[in-house]
């Protein structure tokens, strides 16, 4: 895998316009890397995601609750970035914090702490916010002083207004209008023709001109044209710059899943090394509920590992020595000896990136509506403007100061004021929408591609379904029975225990008085009841019957061996995704790792038509390119690592907050909350923001159409160009709030 | 006319007060978390301890 070199610091408006896109397996590896480092911070300051918090009440609910954990200094929330930051004493972890919300309500992640990267992107919008307000007083300013002009102030006092004009507009330009030039300057220098060169070149023009026709005392001076091309202009990339910075902080920032630390046995001592440093044949300890950082074959211990975000597969497989591990794997029970087989490169994650890369670089790259628009009209406003100087410079046998002026006036009327808010106003809305919805867009054209699709794939492990079992037969056990299952489960941190515990404690089962309870790893629990053996765990451990579905087994003393079977409840909303996409006209899939009839079931009951089982990742990327190959536009979502290739592969990914982070790096959208129902809804409002951006273009060449030739006839008057100017970015503006 | 030899730079600086509040609000981190601060004036809770960076 290559890491795409660091942007530099001096081209910091180029490269916030290249978006996150461009490999998200590179930027997965820097931020493992700050992770390493970040790690050292003494953990001062915490940050957790609220995707549910909405309201005052929330506000003061998860401000007290969180008050009152032990360690913690002060709790602030931030409604408008759903977040909460919290100052604690070292010691104090995130997932305690979790678990306190959890209990009153309230749904929370952690998020990366290494807040550097946020506060540097919350100091260049309050810059860019400062230069608006700068450009907004001096265009008030002087419109005052050229309303006066306008309405016929003659010679001395009409030459003091413009120098007045020009006292306010000069330092307002070169402090306002740095953004442009800068970006204009480096797309010069790349060779490109971008949007902000003939706005730079209208911006400098009017301003030239102005004074130069001040200094001369001529009638028409450009002030007031050229500070308000930097204020609305301004506000547009503003526009842009929030909607991607907001999505971007929150979405990038969410903890890495994977640790990228692992423990190491060095000269008979345990060492945390990161991941990166590890040596093929080293001894590496993983603890029950850490994730395995390498592959490796398991030297000693026995456990059951989770490979739900590699494969799909929602059974947990039982681990025993001389058993190959990979790397992404989740250990569950007991403490495992690993020998590292594979490390950096070779390993199967390092596999799976590369795949993702390739899956990268094989999509064609999407050029935006604005970006298109842009690559039309630069050339254009140029060519324009320059037929107009030589043409007037000819009729008029060579006055160079009035072709100047008409030149001018062309690059003053067609600068793409209403065309540089047109796409960020609709972006703004409509992200804003999602927002609240519980969607991040982590992409500026992904709202665009949204728009697009006509199919979607969906994956079915924590992606459809929780991820999590539920216990299913509990009404079929004896009282007792149920109480001593869940003293058993409380002994042990196995996702089914876990949720066996859970279902019980929701019936209001009190658990059963166990001595010696035990958890023997890989097998199950086991405990002393009444002077019976009691034992919680694997089919062929307790001797029950393994039947076809997820489930555990229960044996009290010489009884019977009782079955507590569990199904993976459904993702809230996947009903409603589902049916509100295929009503919208939409081809729905449903593809997994998992086994035939899981997958089957869970189709039948969704309504969807077309489901493949079993699929490894390789083949779940070549599904979205076969659909690709077929004239499709692919929407896919899921959350695993074996996702990964088939989401950087798709035109638009989306992936849950609680996915892998590979997979949240690689897809477009993420799901802040556990509701999948606003899918559906985001499909509905891209097609909207879509028809809203293309009414805007229309508006902004409508305008166009009926002004340029009045300039290039060289009647334009700097009233006109003023007027027109607000109008139109007014309108689109105004059309863009109407998003419902 | 030559009243506006006194209404060009009071106009000004009026105007210059407003940009140093938008100077000065921007500066203070007012504009961080609007929607939370216009939902707070509803809360019972007197945030006396404004959180301090």
């Amino acid at each position: 895998m290559t890491v795409s070199p660091a942007p530099s610091n001096t081209n910091e408006y180029e490269a916030e316009r290249v978006s996150a896109s461009a490999c998200p397996a590179c930027l997965a590896a820097p931020s493992a890397e700050q992770l390493a480092k970040s790690g050292d911070i003494k953990g001062a300051r915490i940050m957790l995601s609220l995707p549910t918090a909405h309201c005052a009440v929330c506000i003061t609910d998860v401000e007290r609750e969180l008050m009152k954990q032990p360690g913690v200094k002060s709790a602030r929330v931030n409604l408008t970035l759903k977040r909460a930051s919290v100052d604690a004493e070292t010691g104090v972890e995130p997932v305690e914090l979790i678990a306190a919300l959890d209990r009153i309500g309230y749904e929370s992640h952690e998020l990366d702490a290494g807040m550097l990267s946020a506060t540097e992107a919350d100091k260049r919008g309050r810059d860019l916010l400062m230069r608006i307000g700068v450009a907004g007083f001096a265009m008030m300013n002087i419109m005052l002083l050229s309303v006066a002009v306008w309405s016929g102030a003659q010679d001395a006092t009409r030459d003091l207004f413009h120098w007045v004009s020009a006292a306010i507009a000069i330092p307002t330009i070169i402090f306002s209008g740095q953004p442009f030039f800068a970006s204009a300057y480096y797309s010069l220098r790349g060779g490109r023709l971008g949007m902000d060169v003939p706005i730079s070149l209208a911006i400098l023009l009017a301003l030239g001109i102005s004074l130069f026709e001040t200094m001369h005392s001529g009638a028409h001076a450009y002030f007031e044209a050229a500070t308000m091309l930097t204020f609305f202009l301004l506000v547009g990339r503003y526009l842009d710059y929030r909607t991607r910075a907001v999505a971007r902080s929150a979405a990038e920032e969410l903890a890495a899943l994977e640790v990228p630390r692992a423990t190491v046995l060095r000269d008979g001592v345990e060492v945390v090394v990161p991941v990166g440093e590890l040596v093929v044949g080293e001894l590496m300890r993983v603890r029950p509920g850490g994730r395995i950082p390498a592959d490796g074959e398991v030297i000693e211990g026995h456990s059951e590992s989770d490979r739900s975000l590699l494969t799909g597969e929602s059974l947990p497989v039982q681990v025993g020595p001389g058993m190959v591990l990979s790397a992404g794997e989740v250990n569950l029970t007991g403490p495992l000896m690993i020998r590292v087989t594979a490390a950096g490169k070779d390993s199967s994650l390092h596999r799976m990136a590369d795949l993702v890369a390739m899956a990268e670089s094989a999509k064609t790259k999407y050029t935006s509506l604005a970006e298109r628009a842009a690559r039309a009209y630069a050339p254009i406003v140029h060519i324009l403007s320059f037929t107009a100087f030589c043409a007037w410079a000819w009729v008029t046998g060579g006055d160079f100061r009035l072709a100047i002026n008409i030149a001018a006036a062309v690059l003053i009327i067609t600068c793409p004021c209403a065309l540089g808010l047109a796409v960020p106003a609709v972006v703004t809305a409509a992200s804003g929408k999602l927002f609240r919805k519980g969607l991040l867009i982590k992409d500026g054209t992904a709202l665009e591609r949204l728009a697009e699709i006509d199919t979607v794939v969906f994956d079915k492990t924590g992606t459809l379904t929780m991820g999590a079992p539920r216990p299913q037969n509990l009404s079929d056990l004896a009282p007792k029975a149920l109480s001593v299952a869940m003293a058993l489960a409380e002994g042990s941190s196995h996702p089914l225990a876990r949720a066996l515990h859970q279902g019980a404690l929701g019936q209001g089962v009190t658990p059963a008085a166990l001595d010696d309870l035990r958890e023997v790893p890989g097998y199950g629990v086991e405990g002393h009841w009444q002077g019976q053996i009691v034992r919680l765990g694997r089919a062929n451990w307790i001797g029950a019957e393994e039947g076809a579905s997820t489930a555990t087994h229960l044996k009290i003393g010489d009884e019977t061996p009782v079955s507590i079977r569990f199904v993976d409840s459904l993702r809230p909303g996947a009903e409603e995704a589902v049916a509100g996409l295929a009503a919208q006209g939409k081809s729905v899939w449903l593809v997994s790792g998992d086994v035939e009839a899981a997958v089957a079931d869970l189709a039948q009951r969704l309504g969807i038509a077309q489901y493949r089982a079993g699929a490894l990742p390789m083949e779940k990327a070549q599904l979205v390119r076969d659909l690709t190959h077929e004239g499709r536009r692919v929407l896919m979502i899921g959350d695993g690592l074996n996702d990964t290739a088939a989401l950087a592969g798709a035109h638009v990914s989306v992936s849950p907050a609680s996915a892998l982070d590979a997979a949240r790096t690689a897809s477009d959208i993420v799901l802040l909350g556990q509701d999948l129902a606003p899918i559906a809804e985001a499909a509905r409002i891209a097609k909207r923001a879509r028809h809203r951006i293309k009414e805007n273009f229309a508006i902004s060449i409508i305008y166009n159409a009926i002004a340029v030739p009045l300039a290039l006839m060289g009647l334009a008057t700097p009233l006109m160009a003023a007027l027109a100017m607000s109008a139109s970015s007014i309108t689109v503006s105004l059309n863009s709030l109407r998003l419902r | 006319m030559d009243v506006l030899i006194y209404f060009i730079p009071i106009s000004l600086f009026l105007g210059g007060i407003g940009l140093t509040a938008f100077w000065w609000s921007i500066k203070n981190r007012q504009y961080d978390d609007p929607k939370g601060d216009a939902e707070r004036i509803l809360s019972h809770e007197f945030d006396d301890r404004p959180k301090q960076d």
